[in-house]
């Protein structure tokens, strides 16, 4: 406690230095700050009592003016610890886990309040919360759940439009992974804990944390955040149809709805997995290690005729092209001009990628308008780069024969000038 | 007398060209080991009439503007007959000359040909020289790709760099503070009226000199043909001289063809304004020395930006290579100390080009 007044003295005689500089100082800075005796103490205590006026400015309610007191109670004013710190001045003290949910929806579940700051700010995520796994486990008791704090951090907590917010969509999975890829941890609640360790290898990781695809989905973008729960067998493709569009809407209309739903299959899932989905070849259309069809077809019948005659047509296209891209490049690499062949190309890959999309109708004829007009661009490219590769011959042709003719005329200028020479 | 005598006859009659052959008739060149080195102007001359034929037949397509450049450069390679071989010719031929000029002007100081009384010609030769580097800094910007936007970005904020006059020489080289299309329609303008006028004049001037001045001799050699006029020898420069350029021309067109033919010259793609500067971008070989010694110079020297002292420094040395002939005078040791000059300015323009294309 003496350690502490003498520190509270030398925090005085500080605070008088500053107030006579502000004083000299005002009007060339600007301090709009309420006087906020709390961080004075707690920016030398050390953790987790420890809060520097450093780390709480960079949290977002700091930015907006709100300060200990707001959620601690208290008297910031008072320079005296046990005035500053009294029941009387309001304070609550360390806030403790259970009270936490209800005390951010205190402001954060009031329109009214939240709308000075931030209007466009959701108020429902408290409602949200108690809709969830989390909030439905923590109203039964289970204080092992996540609340607000453990995702959002706290003294320190960021807008999630920020890349260090731990809510950012960047790091949205490494705070989940934090409980969930424990074992330890979620020992007791009967789900794996790999499904970090799978996302990490996921197209969906490497389009948002590799090429910063801040649209590619994490984990909240599938479970929800809030209100964060499993998404349910039967409604997995209503998730990835936010995304995946065109691919749900085929499915819609294909025949493995009914069979999947049926046979209670979840959707996507069945072909493509969940948390370690993978770049999808067409390899999973065919017979070997990657292949779906097969693990509920039977080879010979109608629908492996089908598969066959869908992987055909994707081949075909997928080797039109490289066929194309290769004679292109050679004719590019002889600096022959086939710029605008080599844009075309792009379009016959759209082509093919709407005819991989169209695999999702399980229908030849809906993927063949696809795979035809692939073909049709990719024949046209490939002749462009023939006949830029004819020119290419063509003009060594006519180099060579330049090149004899100027030779002849050296030649006999040589022995000409040798005749007068001599 | 057969039809073609009589056209000759009726034209000399006219034109007294006769005078003009008999007095080539009585040119001549000194006739030495070294004598090859004289053909360098000759072929630089050579690469500058293609450089008009093929430019004016460019200009038939060609359309400066941000918005057309490039497809008309993209029209001219892949739709006009032929417009890839006068495109190609046209860019290979515009290195060429360069190279060769400053080997022209490397061999005459080697040669010690700029000295008294031949001091003009070697200002006129320098200007000149400064001129195809800027025939090749304006012309590398009109098929407006990306390489070439970058480049003139880059090449025009140096040219900012000079105190006091750098900023609104910047401006009047852009047509504005940034490079856009208004650049580009000044390049063209440069590139196609100011330069070619400027560089026509000069050219008269400096070969009018060679012919008034006849073509030097090494200073060893001079010594040693006026100890032994008997040792002297000459060769007539028409024909014998005249046809061996002819020969020269030949194999430069030859050379010409070859590159064109085997290595079109790349279009590249259209240049996009918003677009980032492409890693690591470079200008043209032949100012790759000056751009990476700018790029060596620390950032500050002393108290002085090291970017202004670098473009202060080779605007400084500039000047003085075109006044070079002024410090020079009969005496050994100064000849030998251009020579030694000479050596050092030829290896640091290779060095620093090789280390400038070597570095990232």
């Amino acid at each position: 406690m003496v350690i502490l007044q003498n520190k509270t003295r030398r925090l005085a005689i500080a605070r008088c230095l500053v107030a006579f500089g502000l004083i000299v100082f005002a009007p060339y800075v600007s301090y709009g700050q309420t006087p906020n005796s709390c961080l004075d103490c707690h920016s030398a205590l050390p953790e987790p009592l420890g809060v520097t006026q450093e780390k709480f400015s960079q949290d977002i309610h700091a930015q907006r003016g709100l300060t200990c007191v707001d959620c601690h109670g208290g008297d910031p004013t008072s320079d005296d610890p046990d005035k500053a710190m009294s029941r009387k001045a309001g304070w609550k003290g360390k806030i403790e886990r259970k009270q936490i949910p209800e005390l951010c929806g205190t402001c954060h579940s009031d329109p009214a309040y939240i709308r000075q700051f931030n209007p466009s700010l959701r108020t429902d995520q408290l409602a949200q919360y108690h809709t969830s796994v989390h909030g439905k486990r923590w109203a039964a008791g289970d204080t092992k759940v996540a609340v607000c704090t453990d995702c959002h951090s706290v003294h320190d907590l960021r807008a999630p439009s920020d890349p260090r917010s731990t809510v950012n969509p960047v790091n949205v999975a490494n705070t989940c992974s934090r409980c969930h890829a424990d074992a330890n941890y979620m020992k007791g609640y009967s789900i794996p804990t790999d499904q970090f360790a799978k996302y990490s290898t996921s197209v969906h990781h490497d389009a948002l944390a590799v090429r910063g695809d801040l649209s590619a989905p994490t984990c909240s973008t599938c479970h929800g955040n809030h209100g964060a729960a499993p998404p349910g067998v039967d409604k997995v493709q209503n998730v990835c149809s936010t995304c995946h569009v065109f691919q749900a809407q085929m499915y819609e209309k294909s025949s493995h709805k009914a069979a999947f739903q049926s046979a209670s299959l979840p959707g996507c899932v069945v072909c493509h997995g969940n948390h370690g989905i993978v770049h999808p070849t067409d390899a999973k259309l065919g017979t070997g290690p990657d292949a779906v069809c097969m693990q509920c077809h039977k080879p010979g019948d109608v629908c492996d005729q089908a598969r066959a005659a869908l992987l055909t047509d994707l081949g075909r296209l997928d080797e039109a092209i490289n066929n194309a891209d290769r004679v292109l490049a050679v004719a590019e690499s002889s600096g022959m001009e086939v710029s605008e062949a080599r844009l075309a190309q792009s379009q016959a890959r759209d082509s093919l990628t709407k005819a991989r999309v169209s695999v999702h109708s399980f229908r030849k004829d809906l993927m063949d308008q696809d795979i035809q007009s692939g073909l049709s661009i990719a024949a046209k490219d490939l002749q462009a780069g023939q006949k830029a590769m004819v020119e290419r011959n063509y003009r060594r042709v006519g180099l060579g024969m330049s090149l004899i003719a100027i030779g002849i005329v050296v030649a006999g200028l040589r022995l000409y000038l040798k005749r007068i020479e001599s | 007398m057969s039809p073609l005598r009589n056209v000759l006859h009726w034209l000399d009659e006219r034109l007294e060209w006769d005078d003009l052959i008999a007095l080539l008739r009585k040119k001549t060149v000194p006739l030495h080991r070294l004598s090859y080195w004289y053909f360098l102007g000759g072929i630089t001359l050579f690469l500058f009439v293609i450089q008009v034929l093929t430019g004016i037949l460019l200009l038939l397509y060609y359309r400066p503007g941000a918005n057309e450049a490039f497809e008309s450069v993209q029209y001219i390679m892949t739709q006009v007959q032929f417009g890839w071989l006068i495109r190609s010719v046209h860019s290979w031929s515009a290195n060429l000359m360069i190279f060769t000029a400053f080997a022209h002007m490397f061999s005459v100081l080697f040669l010690k040909a700029y000295r008294k009384p031949r001091e003009l010609t070697w200002i006129s030769g320098v200007i000149l020289l400064f001129l195809v580097m800027g025939f090749g800094f304006s012309g590398y910007l009109l098929p407006w790709n990306t390489l070439a936007f970058f480049a003139t970005k880059v090449g025009t904020e140096i040219t900012g760099q000079v105190p006091f006059i750098g900023k609104p020489t910047m401006i009047f080289l852009r047509g504005g503070e940034d490079v856009t299309g208004a650049t580009l329609t000044r390049f063209f303008g440069f590139h196609v009226a100011v330069l070619p006028g400027i560089a026509t004049v000069l050219i008269l001037f400096h070969v009018l000199l060679v012919q008034r001045l006849g073509i030097s001799v090494p200073p060893r050699l001079e010594l040693e043909w006026s100890a032994n006029p008997s040792a002297k020898r000459e060769m007539k420069f028409f024909p014998n001289f005249a046809l061996r350029e002819l020969m020269a021309w030949y194999i430069a067109l030859g050379v010409l063809g070859a590159l064109a033919a085997i290595f079109p010259w790349n279009l590249g793609v259209k240049a996009d304004p918003f677009a980032p500067a492409p890693a690591g971008i470079k200008p043209e070989w032949y100012f790759l020395f000056m751009f990476q010694t700018l790029k060596l110079i620390p950032a500050k020297v002393w108290f002085i930006d090291g970017e202004i002292l670098g473009v202060l420094a080779f605007g400084l040395v500039g000047l003085l290579w075109v006044l070079l002939p002024f410090f020079e005078s009969d005496h050994p040791s100064h000849l030998k100390r251009i020579t030694g000059l000479s050596i050092f300015a030829l290896a640091y323009i290779i060095g620093m080009s090789i280390y400038g294309h070597l570095a990232k």
